[in-house]
C-alpha cells in the first residue's frame, strides 16, 4: 500500500443496485440505484431525514443492506480483503472525532496504526493536512475544546490523511462559516483534479452542490427521485426538486402578519 | 445475560487470536496499566488489610480457646490466598475497571467513534478490546499478589495485637510458612487470570453492544458490573473443584 502515491485517477467506481434497508421498523431506503463514475464528485441533495446518511453508511459497508447491493469497481464491498485494497474514507456527520485523544492525533491515527510512516513523517503530514483545513494551531488539543466547525475540519482532515480511493463527505459544510466552506469545496475540488479521487457528498447546502458537483442526486423518502448533471437538476420536472432548489428565505411581513385577526 | 455467553466466547476467543498483535498496542496497554494500578491500588491495600484482620479476628478467638492458636498463620494464609484476595479483589476491580472500560467503549459505540475506527480499518476489537483484556490480566494477579501480602500482615497485627488471640509473631509466621506452598499462591493467581477474562470480556462486550444515548451507556456500565460479579462468583466455585480436582 503507498498512502501517498500520486498515481492519478486512483478514484474506484460505486455501483449501488436495488439497495432496499428497513430501520426501526420503517422503510428508510427503497429500492436505491446509482452509479458513481471513477474520479466523479457526486452530490446526493434531499430534506432531513430522507435517508442520507443511512446511505452512506451502507456504501462504506458499517451497515448491511436488506436487499441489493453495492459494489466497488465491480466487486462486492464485503468481498475478502477489499478493505486492505481501497481506502475508504468518511467525514461524519457528528464529526465522530476519537474524544480521548488529541487533534493531531485523531488525524494521525490512521497512519500510526497501520504503520505506514515514521513517526516524525506522520507528524509532518499531520502538520501539513491541519494547515490545509485552518486548523494549524489546534493541533494539541482535545476534541472536546474545539467548535463545531472546527471539529468537522479535523474530520475532514482525518479523511484526507488517508489518501483515500473514494471519500464520502456527510454535510461538510454545514456547521462552517462561507469563508471556510470555500476552501473546503477547493479542496474537494483539487484532490479530484490532482488524485481523481471519487467524492460523495451529502450536502443542504445548493451553492456548493452546484458549485463542486459534476453529477447530482436528489433523494426523499429513501427514493432516488433524480440523477443528472447540475444542469439536468437545475431544469427537473419534478416538483418535489424544484421545490427544494427554489427554497428561499424571504423577508415575513410582519406588518400584514400583526394586523391580521 | 447467558445469550450474551456465546457473543462474550466469540469476543475472547477474537482477542485472544490477536494475542501476537499486542506488542503493536504496547503504548495502550501501558496506559491500562497505570490507569488500573492508579485507581487500585490503595483501595485494595485498604481492603485486604481488612479482611486479613478481620479474618484473625473471627476465627483466632476460637481457636485460640480449643487450644489450636497455632494453625491461625496457615488458616489466614491459605484462605486470603486461595479464596479471599483472588474474589474480593476481582470484585474490587469489576466495580472500579470495569465499568469504565463498559462507559468508555460504550460512549465511542453511542458517538460513532467506533465506526469511525472502522471506516479507518482499523478493528475495534485490537484497538479498543486488545490492550484492555491484556492489561487487566496482567494488573489483575499482581494487585492479587498484592494483596495476599497485606492480607497477611493485617491477619498478622490483629492476632498479636488482640487480647483474645495475642499470638506471637514468630508463631503465626512460622505456620504460615509451613502451611502455604507456592502451588497455593499459584492457585489463586491462576483463578485471578481467569477472573480478569471475564471482567475484561464482559465490560468491553457490553461497552461495543451499548445503544441509544446516555442512558445506554449508564445500562451497560450497570450490566458489565453485576454480569461480571456473577459470573466471578459462580465460576468460581466451579474453578475450585476443579483446582481440588487435579490437586492444586
Ligand atoms: N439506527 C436507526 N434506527 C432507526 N431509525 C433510523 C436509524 N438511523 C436512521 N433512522 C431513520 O432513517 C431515516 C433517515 O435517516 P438519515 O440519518 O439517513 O437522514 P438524513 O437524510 O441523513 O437526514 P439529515 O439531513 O437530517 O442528516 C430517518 O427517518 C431516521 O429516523
Ligand atoms: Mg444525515
Amino acid at each position: 500500500m503507498i498512502p501517498n502515491g500520486t498515481s492519478p485517477h486512483q478514484g474506484v467506481g460505486v455501483r449501488v443496485r436495488g439497495l432496499r434497508k428497513a430501520l426501526g421498523g420503517r422503510a428508510v431506503l427503497q429500492d436505491i440505484d446509482l452509479d458513481v463514475h471513477p474520479g466523479e464528485t457526486f452530490v446526493i441533495m434531499g430534506p432531513s431525514g430522507s435517508g442520507k446518511t443511512v446511505l452512506l453508511k451502507h456504501i462504506i459497508g458499517l451497515e448491511s443492506p436488506d436487499a441489493g447491493e453495492i459494489l466497488l469497481d465491480g466487486q462486492p464491498l464485503h468481498a475478502p480483503g477489499l478493505m486492505d485494497r481501497f481506502r475508504l474514507a468518511m467525514v461524519f456527520q457528528s464529526s465522530a472525532l476519537l474524544s480521548s485523544i488529541t487533534v493531531a492525533e485523531n488525524v494521525g491515527l490512521y497512519l500510526a496504526e497501520h504503520r505506514l510512516h515514521s513517526p516524525a513523517e506522520i507528524t509532518r503530514i499531520v502538520r501539513e493536512k491541519l494547515a490545509l483545513v485552518g486548523l494549524a494551531d489546534s493541533e494539541d488539543k482535545y476534541p472536546g475544546e474545539l467548535s463545531g466547525g472546527m471539529r468537522k475540519r479535523a474530520a475532514i482532515a482525518r479523511a484526507l490523511v488517508m489518501n483515500p480511493h473514494l471519500i464520502l463527505y456527510d454535510e461538510p459544510t454545514s456547521e462552517l462559516d462561507p469563508l471556510i466552506a470555500l476552501a473546503i469545496a477547493d479542496e474537494i475540488r483539487r484532490l479530484q483534479l490532482r488524485l481523481g479521487v471519487t467524492s460523495i457528498v451529502v450536502t443542504h447546502d445548493r451553492d456548493l452542490a452546484f458549485g463542486i458537483a459534476d453529477r447530482i442526486a436528489m433523494i426523499h423518502e429513501g427514493r432516488i427521485l433524480a440523477v443528472g448533471g447540475p444542469g439536468q437538476i437545475r431544469q427537473s420536472a419534478v416538483p418535489l426538486v424544484q421545490r427544494f432548489l427554489q427554497a428561499e428565505f424571504k423577508e415575513p411581513n410582519l406588518a400584514t402578519e400583526t394586523t391580521s385577526p | 445475560m447467558f445469550q450474551n455467553l456465546g457473543e462474550m466466547l466469540m469476543l475472547l476467543g477474537r482477542t485472544l487470536r490477536m494475542l501476537p498483535q499486542t506488542w503493536g498496542q504496547r503504548r495502550k496497554v501501558m496506559d491500562q496499566l497505570f490507569e488500573i494500578g492508579n485507581a487500585s491500588l490503595l483501595m485494595v491495600c485498604v481492603l485486604s488489610l481488612f479482611i486479613g484482620g478481620v479474618l484473625a479476628l473471627q476465627t483466632g478467638p476460637v481457636l485460640v480457646d480449643r487450644g489450636l492458636g497455632s494453625v491461625l498463620g496457615g488458616i489466614i494464609g491459605l484462605s486470603m490466598c486461595k479464596e479471599l484476595s483472588p474474589v474480593m479483589v476481582a470484585v474490587l476491580i469489576a466495580g472500579r475497571i470495569g465499568s469504565a472500560m463498559a462507559a468508555e467503549i460504550g460512549s465511542m459505540q453511542v458517538y460513532q467513534e467506533i465506526d469511525a475506527l472502522r471506516t479507518m480499518n482499523i478493528h475495534p476489537v485490537r484497538y479498543l478490546v486488545l490492550p484492555r483484556l491484556v492489561a487487566i490480566c496482567v494488573a489483575l494477579p499482581l494487585l492479587v499478589l498484592f494483596s495476599v501480602l497485606v492480607g497477611w500482615t493485617g491477619g498478622l497485627l490483629v492476632s498479636a495485637n488482640n487480647p483474645e488471640i495475642a499470638l506471637p509473631t514468630e508463631g503465626f509466621l512460622s505456620n504460615l510458612r509451613q502451611s502455604v506452598e507456592i502451588a497455593d499462591l499459584a492457585n489463586g493467581l491462576l483463578k485471578s487470570i481467569v477472573f480478569a477474562a471475564i471482567i475484561g470480556t464482559v465490560s468491553c462486550h457490553q461497552g461495543l453492544h451499548t445503544i441509544g444515548g446516555p442512558r445506554g451507556i449508564g445500562r451497560s456500565v450497570t450490566k458489565a458490573v453485576v454480569n461480571s460479579i456473577v459470573l466471578i462468583l459462580v465460576l468460581d466455585y466451579f474453578l475450585t473443584r476443579v483446582l481440588l480436582y487435579i490437586d492444586l
